[in-house]
């Protein structure tokens, strides 16, 4: 059970480090949410998956459980406010009209933005 | 109903946050989510009554979650990859994605499930179209093929 827990917390440290080496290694605004929006929800999730087992380990008491519980809840709010945050500072990042940094031109037009831009004024 | 099920939930909630199991807590828990139910009682559940549907629709919903988390630990694999790739092959570009989803909560969820599978960020919803930010050409194609938006729309009974 131990051994199980180490390993879940070290691949989640796994994570939260690609998710900061993308926040510096990445060149605009967008793959930076990229990085760290969504490699800090798996890291923390199995960070505290990995704290919960850990804390089973000793042996299984109705309070153990409970402290186990808490930190999967914990886990739960996390999968639910990462993504909306990650949503939200995009979405800023957008209507002031930052302009995403791309290799060719293709996806959707850069201007497309500067009229959103005008069309929030 | 609504009542009851509200206050199961939350008198629920209490009894693990608080984890005393004696009259007193019990007691003071079961008084404190009774004021909360009466007062918040048509936020959790919109509608009066239960029906079969909502029910399905929750057991669908659990059925997904392992799924989407398998999802989101093979893509944080490939961003990882691409983050310690020497030479760093991202191709970064907006696209638009046009959905058939109608109701609210299952284009909510649509997009959280977006957003949570690493490589690509919901940035802005207008009527019937996402506008998501790709990382990769990969995780583009895999978002384009429709696969998650099928499930999303089996959830919800928009099929």
């Amino acid at each position: 059970m131990k051994i199980l827990a180490i390993i879940f917390i070290i691949s989640g440290v796994f994570f939260f480090f690609t998710a900061t080496l993308g926040l510096l290694r990445f060149p605009d605004f967008y793959s930076r949410m990229q990085a760290t929006g969504k490699g800090d929800t798996l890291g923390a999730f199995l960070s505290l998956t990995g704290l919960a087992l850990y804390n089973l380990a000793d042996g299984f008491s109705l309070s153990a459980a409970l402290v186990s519980i808490k930190i999967m809840l914990i886990a739960v709010v996390i999968f639910i406010a990462n993504p909306t945050a990650t949503h939200a500072i995009t979405r800023a990042g957008i209507d002031c009209g930052v302009e995403p940094w791309t290799k060719e031109e293709f996806g959707v037009q850069s201007s497309e933005f500067g009229a959103k831009k005008e069309e929030s004024r | 109903m609504r009542y009851i099920v509200t206050f199961i939930i939350l008198f629920l909630n209490w009894v693990i946050w608080s984890g005393m199991f004696d009259a007193f807590h019990l007691s003071l828990g079961i008084i404190s989510c009774a004021i909360v139910t009466y007062t918040t009682h048509d936020i959790l559940f919109t509608r009066e009554k239960f029906s079969y549907k909502q029910i399905i629709e929750v057991w669908r919903f659990i059925k997904y979650i392992p799924w989407l988390l398998w999802q989101i630990i093979l893509s944080n694999i490939h961003v990882a990859g691409l983050v310690l790739n020497p030479k760093m092959p991202i191709e970064p570009h907006m696209i638009r994605v046009k959905t058939r989803l109608k109701k609210d909560i299952s284009i909510v969820t649509y997009a959280n499930s977006i957003i949570l599978t690493p490589g690509t960020i919901t940035a802005d919803i207008t009527d019937g179209e996402f506008l998501v930010h790709c990382i990769s050409k990969k995780v583009a194609d895999d978002l384009l093929t429709g696969d998650m938006e099928n499930r999303v729309a089996h959830i919800f009974m928009e099929d």
